[in-house]
């Protein structure tokens, strides 16, 4: 078959192409500004979920270890910033200080989860991961007695949002005659942040450290063999990717500006995965795909099939979020039966998965 | 009353649910190696059938009774249908596909089957009809009620069963060599696709009657009850050793009791005020309260997880399995 886009032969396409992206993505706030700031900020939380996507490929797709508990590093994440930036203990640290904070302490518990469950196999560990997460939304559910750590199911108001000096993220400015409101501005912060994580991500695939989680999932016992140390490799594939959904969690609670334990709930996690799945786990851009689409597709329910039912019926039949989830639950089984590899499969991934068809 | 001997009798009660929820989790895996999440929801469904059946009878002039199994009856069913059609649509397919394979189909079942739960039965919680008049006994210090009584026999009355099906019929037999070499088994003559069905059917009727019992047990049933339950039950299996039937229901057992004495004494066992050595960080608290509770008894669906997280670092093979190869 000839592509299309002969992109190895011709750099200057490739070029091109990235440039178009680039343009498009700067230009995009704006014209989705002009729909309503609404959609600016449902980008923004689309952006986030890339880069929890990114930090669960890192444990589910390049290590191989499905982790169900993912939305409690996130948690641990926003939960450190919200408690180190805002009114509930009176401290208010710059978000520059925070945030390698919430890092560090979302990889220690990275480690906490892994250290015991390193000799599980994959579908064990799936549970445990689960289990963990729910553990951890219960404690921050019920940490607001004796002492109140977390402020219970109310959760943490009035976080701090982001600033460098006397500049705010979340003030309206003008500046060349552009109108930047808050969301805008965050989103430009947060494209920064993805576009360097998807470069570490990128990097980190090909690195020594990305072909040794990759032959710890094709084969544990032959890695070992090969002199890699695969305990080392499966407490750092869960370190970085919980320092991923850190770092997430920690720029969602500066965005919000509240944050409680609802938003961390199991179908959060599940969520996630589908993302990872649906897209292709261990391809990145396949993980940035499946994160998109699942971000914006129940958006676009929301904003088709409600005004649908009531124009047809008179009133809402079926919630959107029950279709959303009802289309996850079919996108995760129907992936599976026919497209196991997701809709951008990883080289290595479509291989093993044939070749696992050819035996059956 | 003693508290002791109260969280032990009402321990026994859910322990002997999670056993038999539990024996679904264990038999499918012992045959499949499959940790088939969507059980829970089944579980759900189970209850939710009843409970509508149940409601609707419970203005008739019906025996009390009468309308419960009428309303287990109806559960058990569309419960063998909903687990049958999970192992055919999503699971047979995916026999020879790498592990995580059905386990992702797993959840999507599992979010499948609780999202139309809620669009049949809506968010709203329902609660048992008050047919039943509760009659309290007194057992050395401990209060029995009689929806305890019946769901503790019950519980032992399927195990028994469930035993003599797995260790006495032609299809036991079956179950067990296709458990041990679905190969070898297939070329023995046994028609290992539908023992693997049969195993999902009896695994979910299982579930029906454990729905009802736990839906009654607390007087209400809500779409969501199902994977908390399911969790707890897996932890259970896991304690018992999966794979294994006789582990299961010991394992069910264990950690309902575990969770009941855990949720009954956490709150004393961590109130620091009870150490000296410890009291004197928190003496204004003391002094004010008596207490200084550090974990009560919200922690409680803390402890099957912890349960779980033990098990499988300390003794992956659970209490009564035996095979442990690549199991864990």
């Amino acid at each position: 078959m000839h592509p299309l886009f002969d992109t190895k032969n011709s750099p200057r396409l490739v070029w091109a192409g990235v440039a178009v992206v680039a343009l498009t993505l700067l230009v995009l706030p704006f014209a989705l500004a002009q729909i309503g700031t609404t959609w600016v900020r449902i980008t923004n939380y689309a952006i986030l979920y890339v880069l929890l996507a990114l930090g669960l490929n890192i444990v589910v797709g390049f290590a191989g270890l499905l982790d169900l508990g993912y939305i409690a590093f996130y948690a641990v994440g926003a939960y450190t910033y919200a408690l180190l930036a805002s009114p509930h203990f009176g401290l208010h640290l710059p978000f520059w200080a925070i945030l390698p904070i919430g890092a560090l302490v979302a990889a220690f518990f990275g480690v906490l989860l892994g250290a015991p469950t390193l000799k599980l196999r994959g579908d064990y560990l799936a549970i445990v991961t689960l289990g963990f997460g729910e553990i951890v939304r219960i404690f921050l559910n019920n940490l607001s007695r004796p002492v109140n750590l977390t402020n219970g199911p109310q959760g943490v108001t009035g976080i701090d949002p982001f600033s460098l000096g006397d500049f705010s993220f979340a003030r309206s400015e003008t500046f060349l005659g552009l109108t930047f409101s808050g969301p805008i501005k965050y989103y430009y912060l947060l494209l920064a942040v993805m576009v360097g994580i998807l470069a570490l991500n990128v990097r980190l695939q090909d690195s020594r450290i990305g072909r040794a989680w990759e032959a710890v999932r094709e084969d544990e016992t032959a890695a070992r063999a090969m002199g890699i140390n695969t305990t080392h490799m499966k407490l750092l594939a869960f370190a970085m990717g919980a320092t991923f959904g850190g770092v997430a969690g920690g720029m969602f609670s500066a965005i919000q500006g509240f944050i409680s334990p609802e938003s961390f709930i199991l179908v959060e996690s599940i969520l996630v995965v589908s993302m990872v799945v649906l897209g292709g786990m261990g391809n990145i851009w396949g993980v940035v795909l499946g994160a998109v689409l699942l971000s914006f597709v129940p958006e676009i329910l929301r904003w088709t099939v409600e005004p649908m039912q009531r124009a047809l019926f008179g009133h809402m039949l079926v919630e959107p979020e029950v279709i959303r989830m009802l289309i996850f639950g079919f996108a995760l089984v129907l992936i599976m039966l026919y497209r196991p590899a997701g809709l951008l499969p990883s080289a290595v991934r479509k291989r093993e998965l044939a070749r696992d068809d050819d035996a059956a | 009353m003693d508290i002791f001997l109260q969280q032990v009798v009402n321990g026994l009660t859910l322990g002997s649910v999670y056993a038999i929820v539990a024996l679904g989790y264990t038999m499918v895996y012992g045959i499949i190696q499959l940790i088939n999440f969507a059980h829970g929801e089944v579980v759900m469904i189970g209850a939710m059938v009843a409970f509508s059946v149940i409601t609707v009878l419970a203005g008739t002039a019906m025996p009390p009774l009468l309308v419960v199994l009428t309303g287990v009856a109806c559960a058990v069913p569309v419960c063998m249908l909903v687990g049958y059609g999970m192992e055919r649509l999503a699971y047979r397919p995916l026999r020879r596909a790498p592990r995580l394979a059905p386990l992702i189909t797993a959840i999507g079942v599992s979010i499948i089957l609780q999202h139309l739960a809620l669009l049949v039965w809506s968010r709203n919680v329902m609660a048992f009809p008050q047919i039943i008049r509760a009659e309290t006994y007194t057992v050395g210090g401990a209060a029995i009620t009689n929806v305890q009584v019946a769901i503790v026999l019950l519980c032992v009355a399927i195990m028994g069963g469930l035993a003599f099906l797995v260790y006495r019929t032609r299809l036991g037999t079956a179950m067990r060599a296709t458990a041990q070499n679905p190969q070898v088994a297939g070329l023995m003559g046994v028609d290992v696709n539908r023992v693997i069905a049969a195993t999902f059917v009896i695994g979910a009727g299982l579930a029906a009657v454990a729905g009802v019992m736990v839906g009654t047990y607390y007087g209400i049933a809500q779409y969501t009850m199902g994977s908390i339950l399911g969790l707890k039950a897996f932890a259970a299996a896991v304690l018992g050793g999966i794979g294994n039937i006789p582990g299961a229901m010991l394992g069910g057992v264990l950690l309902g009791v575990v969770e009941a004495l855990g949720a009954g004494y956490i709150g004393d066992v961590t109130d620091m005020c009870r150490y000296s050595w410890l009291a004197g960080l928190v003496e204004e608290r003391c002094r004010a309260d008596g207490h200084f509770i550090l974990f009560g008894s919200n922690y409680q669906d803390v402890f099957a997880f912890v349960v779980l997280i033990l098990v499988l670092v300390l003794r992956p093979s659970g209490l009564l399995g035996e095979r442990v190869g690549d199991r864990a």
